[in-house]
C-alpha cells in the first residue's frame, strides 16, 4: 500500500497503543489536537485521556515524567514538538535518562522513546528548523534513530520500545508528506535499531546520510547515474551507536566518501563519519572525505537563504563531481 | 508551623526516631574523618543536623512506596534501609557499594527498596517523582512517592513544572522539602521574592503545611497525615520541614556566609538533643538506654568501614559495562 510517512508513523503508534497497555503517548497537543504533525490524529477517541495524555508546555517536566513512568513499569513515548524545544528537557534527557543505569551500577533501566521533530525547509525560521541530532548522539547511554523511509517510520518504533534504554527518534519535518510503498508482509518493515542500510549499491562513491537528506541524496545519485557515476548510498539510520562497520565496508568498496549532513559543520556527525572513515580506513581512500554540511548560521527564514543555507541536489552532485575530479 | 501534638510519646517509635537519627549522625561523623583520610573523595554533601527529617519522614512511609532524594541523602538511604555497609562501600567507590562504586556519595541506589537515588541536580528528581507515581496511578498501584528536596529547589522550573503536573492529575506524591534555609550558600531570604514556601504550594491547588523540621515526630505525624491523604486519592501534598545543616554544604566550604552564632544557636535546637531531652522528661529514655543506641550505632559504622575497606576495586576492563543494557555493549 503506498502511504506517507506520516501514516507510517501514525500505523506503528497505533500498533504499539493496541499491542501493550504499558506504551502511552505523552506531550503538547498530542490528544486533542491530534499531534502538532498530525501523527496521533483520532487516537484521544480510541484510547482515552490517560494513554493519551496532552501536557502543559513543560518540556522539562514531562520528559522527567516519562523517565520516571519508565522506571516504574511503563513503557511511556514521549512527543516533543520540535528538537528545539528539546532543549527545555535536555538536562533530563542527558543528566536523568542518560545516567540513571550507570549511576546506579545497572540497577535503573530507562525504557523510554522520546520522538520529536527536527530540520529545517519549511521557513520556520532560527527557532524551529536546526538539526541537533548530534548533540544526542554524543550522549553514551541513549539510542539515536532517524528514520528515513516511509518503512523505517513503521518499523523504528517496536524495536524502540522493547529496547531497555531510552531512545529518541528523529522524525525530519519535511518527510511527513513523503509517499512510499509499505507491503501489507510486516516482513518487509520489520527492521533492527542496529545497522546503516545500503539504499543504493554503487561502485564508484560513498554518499553517507540520514534524515531528511536521504531524498536529496537518492535523486543526486540517480542525476549522477545519469551522467555515467556510480554511487552508492549509505542511509545511517542509527545516529548513535554509528555503525561503522556498514560504513566502512562502503569505502573500502568506492575509496572516496561524500558526507551529506542537515546539521552544521563543526562539531558534527559528518566530522565524525569522517573521523571513523580517516581512523579506519585511511589507506583504502582514494581523496580527503568530502562533507556538504549547512551553512553555520542560524536559520534564515527568507526562503531563498533557507534554500541556500541548506544541503540540496545540486551541491551534492557538484560535490560529488569534484571528489571524483570531474568538476 | 505545625508543631507535634503534645500528647505523650509512643515510646517504641520515638526510640526507633532517635537511633535513626543517631546512626545517621555517627555514620556521617565517620564520613567526614575519612573524607579528611583521603578515603572519600569527591563531594561529600553532610546531612548533620537535619536527620530528624528523613528519619521521621521513611518511617512514615510503607516498604511498596517510591523515595526520591537528593545529592545529600545518605541518611535517607540508610533509614529506608540500604545497608550502611553498602552505603560505604558505595563512598569508597567499591563494587560492593549500593551503585557499584559507579555512583558515589551523591548516587545511593537501591532498587530493590523502590530508593531512587540521590540527584546531584537540585530540583532533578522532582519531575522523576512525578513520572513513578503517574506510572502506579496508570496501574492501579496503592503507592505513593515521596520526593526529597532542598529550598534551593523551589528556583528552579522542575519544580513548579513538577508541581503542575502533579497537581493536574491529582498524582499520589509527597513534596517533601527540606528548607535548611541556604541554597548551597545562598540564603533564601537572597533568592526568592516569596520565602513563605507553602504559598507557592498552595498557587497550585496543592494542600501544604510548615512543620519543624528539628522534631522528628512532628515530622512523622505530618508525613503520615500526608501519605494517609495522598494514598487514598487526596492527590499530592507539599510539606516544608524548617532545618538547619550543621556542617559546611560540602567539604570545600569555607561558609562565609552565615556567621558562627547564627549556627549555635540552631544546635541548641539539636534534633537527637531535643529527642533525647523530651524522652527524658517523659522516662521513657535512662542515660543507659541512650548509651546502647550509641554503641550499637558505633559498631554498625565500625562494620560499615570495615565492610568497605575489605571490598574490591571494579577492574578497569569493565568500566563500560551499565552504560546500556548488558548484552548491547557498544
Amino acid at each position: 500500500m503506498n502511504v506517507t510517512y506520516r501514516e507510517a508513523l501514525h500505523l506503528a503508534l497505533h500498533e504499539a497503543m493496541a499491542a501493550d497497555r504499558r506504551v502511552f503517548l505523552m506531550g503538547e497537543d498530542v490528544g486533542r489536537y491530534g499531534g502538532s504533525y498530525a501523527v496521533s490524529k483520532d487516537f484521544l477517541a480510541e484510547f482515552g485521556s490517560e494513554r493519551i495524555r496532552d501536557t502543559p508546555l513543560s518540556e522539562l517536566g514531562f520528559v522527567g515524567a516519562g523517565i520516571g513512568a519508565a522506571l516504574n513499569g511503563m513503557r511511556p513515548i514521549v512527543e516533543i514538538m520540535t528538537v528545539n524545544f528539546s532543549l527545555l528537557a535536555l538536562d533530563q534527557i542527558v543528566n536523568t535518562a542518560a545516567t540513571l543505569r550507570h549511576m546506579s551500577g545497572g540497577q535503573c533501566s530507562v525504557p523510554l522513546v522520546i520522538r520529536m521533530a527536527t530540520g529545517a525547509g519549511r521557513q520556520l525560521a532560527a527557532q524551529h528548523s536546526h538539526s541537533l541530532e548530534c548533540w544526542y548522539a554524543h550522549i553514551p547511554g541513549i539510542k539515536v534513530l532517524a528514520p528515513a523511509t516511509v518503512a523505517d517510520a513503521r518499523g523504528m518504533l517496536a524495536p524502540a520500545l522493547a529496547d531497555p534504554d531510552p531512545v529518541i527518534l528523529f522524525e525530519h519535518a519535511q518527510l511527513y508528506n513523503m509517499e512510499g510503498e509499505l507491503s501489507e508482509d510486516d516482513a518487509s518493515w520489520r527492521c533492527d535499531i542496529v545497522s546503516a542500510a545500503v539504499r543504493r549499491e554503487g561502485s564508484q562513491l560513498s554518499l553517507i546520510t540520514y534524515g531528511g537528506s536521504l531524498p536529496k541524496v537518492m535523486q543526486a545519485a540517480e542525476m549522477l547515474a545519469a551522467e555515467g557515476i556510480d554511487a552508492e548510498v549509505i542511509d545511517l539510520r542509527v545516529l548513535r551507536p554509528l555503525d561503522t562497520d556498514t560504513i566502512l565496508a562502503s569505502v573500502r568498496k568506492t575509496h572516496r566518501a561524500l558526507v551529506i549532513d542537515e546539521g552544521w559543520r563543526s562539531g558534527s556527525l559528518s566530522a565524525e563519519i569522517s573521523a571513523r572513515i580517516m581512523e579506519n580506513a585511511f589507506y583504502d581512500l582514494d581523496a580527503p572525505v568530502v562533507r556538504v554540511c549547512s551553512v553555520e548560521v542560524p536559520m534564515p527564514y527568507a526562503k531563498h537563504l533557507e534554500d541556500a543555507a541548506l544541503p540540496q541536489t545540486p551541491g551534492i552532485i557538484a560535490a560529488a563531481k569534484r571528489l571524483l575530479g570531474k568538476s | 508551623m505545625k508543631k507535634a501534638a503534645n500528647k505523650p510519646l509512643d515510646a517504641v517509635l520515638a526510640r526507633a526516631l532517635l537511633a535513626d537519627m543517631v546512626r545517621i549522625r555517627k555514620m556521617e561523623e565517620s564520613c567526614a574523618e575519612l573524607y579528611g583520610e583521603g578515603k572519600i573523595r569527591g563531594f561529600l554533601h553532610l546531612y548533620i543536623g537535619e536527620e530528624a527529617v528523613a528519619s521521621g519522614a521513611l518511617r512514615a512511609l510503607l516498604p511498596e512506596d517510591n523515595v526520591v532524594a537528593t545529592y545529600r541523602e545518605h541518611g535517607h538511604a540508610l533509614v529506608r534501609g540500604v545497608p550502611m555497609t553498602a552505603i560505604m562501600a558505595e563512598m569508597y567507590g567499591k563494587r560492593e557499594g549500593c551503585s557499584g562504586g559507579r555512583g558515589g556519595s551523591m548516587h545511593l541506589f537501591d532498587i530493590k527498596r523502590r530508593f531512587y537515588g540521590g540527584n546531584a541536580i537540585v530540583a532533578g528528581g522532582i519531575p522523576l517523582t512525578v513520572g513513578v507515581a503517574l506510572a502506579d496511578q496508570m496501574q492501579h498501584l496503592p503507592r505513593i512517592s515521596a520526593c526529597f528536596f532542598g529550598d534551593g529547589a523551589v528556583a528552579e522550573g522542575a519544580f513548579h513544572e513538577s508541581m503542575n503536573l502533579a497537581a493536574l492529575w491529582q498524582l499520589p506524591v509527597l513534596f517533601l522539602c527540606e528548607n535548611n534555609l541556604y541554597a548551597m550558600g545562598t540564603a533564601l531570604s537572597r533568592s526568592e521574592s516569596q520565602t513563605d514556601l507553602c504559598v507557592k504550594a498552595a498557587s497550585y491547588n496543592m494542600p501544604a503545611v510548615s512543620v519543624d523540621g528539628m522534631d522528628a515526630i512532628a515530622v512523622h505525624q505530618a508525613v503520615l497525615r500526608a501519605a494517609k491523604t495522598a494514598r487514598n486519592g487526596g492527590g499530592p501534598q507539599f510539606i516544608e520541614f524548617r532545618t538547619y545543616r550543621f556542617r559546611a554544604h560540602s567539604m570545600f566550604d569555607p561558609e562565609l556566609y552565615r556567621s558562627k552564632s547564627e549556627v549555635e544557636e540552631w544546635k541548641k535546637r539539636d534534633p537527637i538533643d531535643l529527642m533525647v531531652a523530651r524522652m527524658k522528661a517523659e522516662g521513657k529514655l535512662t542515660d543507659d538506654e541512650f548509651c546502647v543506641i550509641a554503641a550499637s550505632a558505633d559498631e554498625e559504622v565500625r562494620q560499615a568501614i570495615a565492610f568497605a575497606e575489605a571490598g574490591n576495586w571494579e577492574p578497569v576492563e569493565d568500566m563500560c559495562r551499565h552504560v546500556v543494557a548488558e548484552g548491547e555493549l557498544r
